[in-house]
C-alpha cells in the first residue's frame, strides 16, 4: 500500500499524521505541493493521497489534477471547493437543510450595505475565501459598515468584493469545533475566548466537550452536506439548537487530541488505511 | 548544533525530522522551516499567504 500525504509545511498535525503511518509499517510519500509539477497525464505511484495543503487553492486544485489521472483522494477535491468558499458551503448546507446563521450575499458597495441594514446589526463580513479567524469584522452600527465597505472595496483584491454577510451569533464566549471521520463524530471541543473571535489561531482556548446526541447529528448532517469525509465543523449554540457556522476540510487538531482524549491523527490515518485497500 | 538563522540561538532538530517541517526557535520565537537534511538547513519560514488555513 502507499500513501501519498499532499502537504507544503510540515505542521504539527501533518507530523503527527507521518508518526501514526510510520507506527503502522507505512512510510507515507511525501508531496511537497511547491515542488510539483502536474503534466495532466502522469499518475503518482499511490492508491490514495490524503491532503494536508495549507493553502486553499493549491490543495483545491492539487486534487482535482490529481483526481483526473485516477488517484482517490482524502478529501476530495469537490469538498475541497465547497468547504473552501463561505458561499458554496452555505448554499450546500441550506440545500441540505442543515441550520446556520442567517446570511446575504451581495457584490457591490451599495448592496453590501443594503443587506445589512436588512439583516440588522450587528452582522459579521467574511471574506468568502479565508481560514483562522482572519479579516473577519463585527460591524455594529451604519458608520462602521460604510467605513468597512469602502476599505475593502478600495484596498482589497476583488474578490473581497463578494460580500458574505453573516447575522451577529452570541454564542456567550464560546463555540463547538467537532470532528467528523468517515460518517463518525469522533470528538468535540469547546472553543472559549473574551474575543467575539474564537478561533484557537487567535487565542481561543480548547477544552473537551461531550458529543452529545446533537452535536453528532448535526455535525454528520453538515459534513454530507458538504460530501463528506475527514471534516471539523464549527457549530454555535444557540436557544433555538445548534447552527452550523462553516465546515473544514483540512481539520487543525493539535490542541484536540488531549483535551478530547481522543487521537484524532490515528482515526485519520486508520480512515486513510482503509480508503487505500 | 543548529543555529537559529534569526537570532543565531541554538535549536535542537528531532532525529525524525522532515523536510519542509516548522520549528520554533526557543529563544526569539522566529518560525523556522527545515529546508534540508544529512547536514540540517534552517530557513525562515514562509509569511502567511492570504488563502492559507482549514
Amino acid at each position: 500500500m502507499r500513501i501519498g500525504l499532499l502537504h507544503s509545511l510540515i505542521r504539527k498535525e501533518e507530523k503527527l499524521l507521518i508518526d501514526e503511518f510510520r507506527q503502522r509499517g507505512l512510510e507515507p510519500l511525501l508531496l511537497d505541493d511547491r515542488k510539483l509539477i502536474f503534466d495532466l497525464e502522469s499518475r503518482p505511484a499511490v492508491d490514495l493521497v490524503l491532503e494536508r495543503c495549507i493553502n486553499h487553492s493549491r490543495a483545491m486544485h492539487g486534487l482535482r489534477l490529481l483526481e483526473s489521472v485516477g488517484v482517490r483522494c482524502i478529501n476530495s477535491s469537490e469538498v475541497a471547493r465547497v468547504c473552501g468558499d463561505k458561499i458554496l458551503c452555505s448554499l450546500a448546507l441550506k440545500e441540505a437543510g442543515v441550520a446556520q446563521p442567517e446570511l446575504r450575499v451581495a457584490f457591490t458597495e451599495e448592496s453590501a450595505l443594503a443587506a445589512i441594514e436588512e439583516l440588522g446589526y450587528p452582522v459579521v463580513l467574511k471574506p468568502a475565501v479565508g481560514s483562522w479567524g482572519r479579516l473577519l469584522a463585527k460591524i455594529n452600527d451604519r458608520e462602521a459598515a460604510e467605513s468597512i465597505l469602502e476599505h475593502k472595496a478600495i484596498l482589497g483584491s476583488y474578490h473581497h468584493s463578494i460580500f458574505y454577510i453573516q447575522q451577529y451569533v452570541n454564542k456567550n464566549g464560546r463555540d463547538i469545533r467537532s470532528f467528523v471521520i468517515d460518517d463518525k463524530c469522533v470528538a468535540a471541543i469547546y472553543r472559549s475566548a473574551r474575543h467575539w473571535i474564537t478561533n484557537t489561531a487567535r487565542g481561543g482556548v480548547a477544552a473537551g466537550c461531550p458529543v452529545t446526541d446533537e452535536v453528532a447529528a448535526v455535525s454528520l448532517a453538515a459534513a454530507r452536506a458538504v460530501g463528506g469525509g475527514v471534516l471539523a465543523v464549527d457549530l454555535f449554540e444557540t436557544a433555538d439548537g445548534l447552527l452550523v457556522n462553516e465546515v473544514n476540510y483540512t481539520m487543525e487538531f493539535r490542541n484536540s487530541i488531549d483535551t478530547t482524549g481522543v487521537n484524532i491523527p490515528a482515526l485519520v490515518v486508520e480512515h486513510a488505511m482503509e480508503q487505500a485497500t | 548544533m543548529n543555529e537559529c538563522v534569526v537570532c543565531g540561538a541554538a535549536v535542537t532538530v528531532a532525529d525524525d525530522a522532515v523536510i519542509g517541517e516548522l520549528l520554533e526557535c526557543p529563544e526569539c520565537g522566529s518560525e523556522l522551516e527545515v529546508t534540508g537534511l544529512k547536514p540540517v538547513v534552517l530557513s525562515e519560514a514562509p509569511e502567511t499567504e492570504e488563502d492559507w488555513g482549514q
